[in-house]
């Protein structure tokens, strides 16, 4: 099996800081890769480099045979790239509705003209995108909710709507960044299906967690980062006995996440 | 049945223009009533850019001046029409609005504030200076529009003031309804997406210069045709228009009455080209409490005038 996403040697300084240093690893389709590592140990900057926020300061990241290395968001985009956030970056400002149609953004865009005028192009264009849309949030269980302000929803609803806009693109791979994080046992599971379901489809998913238990109850491939070093890489039951890993979760003040890891 | 959102500030709108003039004591007030429908007209604009993209000009003055004097210029020199002197002016605000907001809308926030500023400054530094085109700061002439002596001949006898409050009325009203089109459309909600996140708006796909310098050169031509308008309606037209006063304007008319929606924006207009000449009794203390009005306003309704005051009115029904 070829990898969709191949990382080779990725690394980055801030300030003459190593962040993140020559880190390499693949992602697979259909498989669940998961990045874990103590607080600070450069997953989410490892994510902002493959997603195309950061410009890596060395290596480069192929996808789909493709050399991306620091390309722009909305071009990944086109490429099958979609991510979510550690941090949620909802559009608070509009509907639960609007937040999964802007995720169809690459088929509903047209010519800004026939917007203004509001032709029957424009028109069907934005139809077509809001069936999509509500299909997508009957998925996510977020139908019902559908009309209202998305800043007025619960924290777990969010994730799960950031979800279903990052679905909306139907990418070949999906970097999601902590999806569980601060969501409470029920939403942790009803996230866990999801991103099962989701891989079962045929995505390729990259995923930052903390939750050890969730990342190893559904991961089929772990890395290891600890300060901006891959240090381990494996099966979960491999990973979860290896010493370094353990040491380096013993090591930090995340020592409740390495008895997950050891259990 | 349900009424659209657009449907209603539409149907509103209309009824405003149309029925207003009831309530006018005199003729004047015609002309109190067009001005600010020219205002609204830029100030829609500025909805588009701030309102639905969240980027801020401290310079669309400038566009509207070139608005102005296309109409001042282009038939004296050109040999055109007044009306085609506007869409030609609108082409140049467009062109120029690409070709400068490219570089500058990489910036943000008050950096692209200061960007713009530069911009308004730069377009009523040439119009004050350019006196042998433009006479300078003492201002120019603009042609009569025509349109007028056109309507009289087919039956339709108006008064100056009631012809450019209905013509100003109706471009207006054409106005918002293209605004509120792109609102709903693929467009508007990748503006508002960028709006409120632009890493995210990035990563579903937008093309976030792209769709910025969308919005900007948008509300450039709504500004370029309200400084034409203002011109052809006055037949005169000084520097002023193109003044860092004037951008001002718009933005405060913008975000008092409500920058994220059409109408609470006309309101804002309407507010503030009407509040000076109520403040007249307070004669040399007017601007004063022109300021003090803006200030309690942005503390206490900092959603603007419009939206807080629906608020109110919802609240109280339910």
């Amino acid at each position: 099996m070829t990898a969709l996403l191949s990382v080779e040697g990725l690394g980055i300084s801030f300030g003459g800081l190593k962040a993140v240093n020559d880190v390499s690893f693949t992602v697979q389709p259909r498989e669940i890769t998961s990045v874990i590592g103590p607080n600070g140990a450069g997953k989410t900057t490892l994510f902002n480099m493959i997603s195309g926020v950061y410009q890596p300061g060395s290596g480069r990241v192929v996808l789909g045979g493709e050399d991306v290395t620091g390309m722009a968001p909305h071009l990944l985009a086109r490429r099958g790239m979609s991510r979510t956030f550690q941090n949620l970056q909802i559009f608070q400002s509009m509907t639960v509705l609007e937040n999964a149609i802007a995720g169809y953004h690459l088929q509903e865009r047209g010519p800004v003209l026939a917007d203004l005028f509001n032709l029957p192009s424009s028109r069907r264009r934005a139809a077509a995108a809001q069936a999509g849309a509500r299909e997508l949030l009957a998925r996510v269980g977020l139908d019902r909710a559908a009309e209202r302000e998305a800043g007025n929803l619960s924290y777990g609803a969010l994730k799960r709507l950031e979800i279903a806009r990052a679905l909306a693109l139907s990418p070949k791979i999906l970097l999601l960044d902590e999806p569980a994080a601060g969501c409470n046992a029920v939403e942790t599971e009803e996230i866990d299906h999801l991103i099962a379901e989701v891989a079962k489809s045929g995505v390729a998913i990259l995923l930052v967690e903390h939750d050890m238990k969730m990342v190893m109850r559904i991961s089929n491939h772990i890395v290891v980062l600890d300060h901006g070093e891959k240090i381990a890489e494996g099966d979960p039951a491999s990973v979860s006995r290896n010493p370094a890993v353990i040491a380096a979760y013993l090591g930090t003040d995340a020592g409740t996440e390495a008895a997950h890891a050891d259990g | 049945m349900k009424i659209s959102a657009k449907s209603a500030t539409l149907l509103v709108l209309v009824v405003l223009v149309a029925l207003s003039p009831m309530l006018f004591p005199s003729g004047y007030y015609y002309r109190v009533g067009a001005l600010i429908f020219v205002n609204a007209i830029a100030v829609t604009g500025i909805v588009i850019l701030t309102g639905y993209a969240g980027q801020i000009s401290l310079g669309h003055a400038g566009f509207a001046g070139i608005g102005a004097y296309a109409c001042a210029l282009a038939p004296v020199h050109l040999g055109l029409h007044p009306a085609l002197a506007l869409v030609l002016g609108a082409a140049i605000s467009a062109v120029l609005a690409f070709l400068v907001g490219r570089p500058i809308l990489r910036l943000k926030g008050y950096y692209l504030g200061v960007a713009t500023l530069g911009f308004g400054i730069l377009v009523s530094m040439v119009l004050n200076n350019e006196r042998q085109l433009t006479g300078g700061p003492d201002g120019m002439e603009v042609p009569e529009l025509g349109l007028r002596g056109l309507l009289r001949d087919a039956g339709i006898d108006l008064t100056n003031g009631q012809f450019w409050y209905f013509l100003c009325g109706i471009i207006l009203i054409l106005a918002a309804w293209l605004a509120l089109n792109l609102f709903n459309s693929p467009t508007g909600r990748a503006l508002r997406a960028l709006h409120g996140s632009e890493v995210a708006a990035r990563t579903v796909g937008v093309d976030v210069a792209r769709l910025k310098l969308q919005a900007f050169v948008i509300s450039a031509v709504y500004a370029s045709v309200s400084g034409s308008l203002l011109a052809l309606q006055n037949k005169f037209i000084t520097p002023d228009v193109a003044g860092f006063m004037h951008s001002i304007e718009m933005v405060t008319m913008a975000v008092l009455g409500g920058v994220g929606s059409v109408l609470g924006a006309i309101f804002g207009a309407a507010v503030l080209t009407l509040l000076p000449q109520v403040l007249t009794v307070f004669a040399e203390y007017e601007q004063l409490v022109l300021g003090l009005v803006m200030m309690l306003v942005m503390i206490f309704l900092p959603q603007g005038l419009l939206p807080s005051i629906l608020r109110k009115v919802r609240g109280k029904d339910e």
